[in-house]
């Protein structure tokens, strides 16, 4: 998410291919070290609810998680 | 002659001289300090538009159903809480009957924590998502997107995003009439979407 722009696509691969998980991993790192938060959409498998779990690594990422969205760091406001 | 004309010659080249000079001089800074004029970046109301349609997008391919349509129609969400020390939540729906306390996701706003079996306002969480590199001109998130930084935040840490706002009491900056206007609405609204799921349920197929 980008003030002024919304959704942004920061890069996209398959996470089980050697070199578009070193690229994925190297880009999840940088959007951290940026300051922004990383969350996974997610939907519970027992009631089917959505929603979000926050990863701070990029191991803590669902193997079936379709994408990760970062958003600026909260503050109080 | 000659010499008039010399002599305005020379007039003329003092004044161009005295207008060019300060330009010649930032530029020759300019290019000493090897910086580059930065590109100006307003306000622009379509590309913010934009912004916001993308952001409303991605709000409702995260987001429930239920919880789109809430904020389609009443402009806020609301998210249960689920702090380890509450009350145990409700086994039906998925363990959110019985919930003790609530959430109302503003854009841009507090988040009103509140107790849905009375309506008694709790508290308000100000917070807020700054991007400080403001690479587009605003450090405001689109609304949508704004809600769905809160959502994701309070249904996947709720305790973080809890101490990172600053809390207050009610009424601080969102005005109590209109947060228990916003929960009458909110439950008229419910009732109306419960009867409409009831009735196409009721309905025989095809028809």
């Amino acid at each position: 998410m980008k003030p002024g722009y919304g959704e942004v696509l920061l890069a996209e691969g398959d996470p089980t291919t050697r070199e578009d998980e070193e690229r994925l991993v190297a880009e999840f790192r940088r959007q951290l070290d940026e300051g922004m938060w990383a969350a996974v959409p997610t939907i519970a498998a027992d009631s089917g609810r959505r929603e979000a779990q926050m990863v701070r690594d990029f191991t803590e990422i669902p193997l079936d998680a379709e994408r990760v969205i970062f958003f600026p760091r909260a503050a109080g406001g | 002659m000659a010499l008039a004309l010399s002599a305005t010659i020379i007039v003329i080249a003092a004044l161009l001289w005295e207008v060019a000079w300060p330009i010649v001089a930032e530029r020759v800074a300019r290019h000493r300090a090897g910086r580059r004029r930065a590109p100006a970046v307003g306000y622009d109301p379509g590309r913010e538009r934009r912004a916001e349609q993308r952001a409303r997008e991605l709000l409702r391919s995260c987001v429930n159903d239920e919880e789109w349509g809430m904020y389609r129609d009443l402009g806020f969400i609301r998210v249960w809480g689920a702090l380890a020390e509450g009350p145990d939540r409700g086994a039906a729906r998925g363990g959110l009957d019985g919930a003790p306390y609530a959430y109302l996701v503003y854009p841009h706003k507090p988040i009103v924590a509140y107790l849905p079996q009375t309506g008694r306002l709790l508290n308000e969480y100000c917070v807020a998502f700054p991007d400080e590199t403001r690479p587009y001109g605003s450090a405001r998130l689109p609304d949508s997107d704004d809600v769905l930084a809160k959502w994701m935040a309070l249904t996947g840490d709720e305790r973080r995003l809890i101490q990172t706002a600053n809390m207050h009491l009610p009424g601080r900056q969102v005005d109590p009439r209109q947060v228990r206007r916003d929960l009458w609405r909110l439950g008229q609204w419910e009732r109306r979407r419960l009867r409409e799921v009831s009735s196409e349920r009721a309905a025989p197929p095809g028809r």
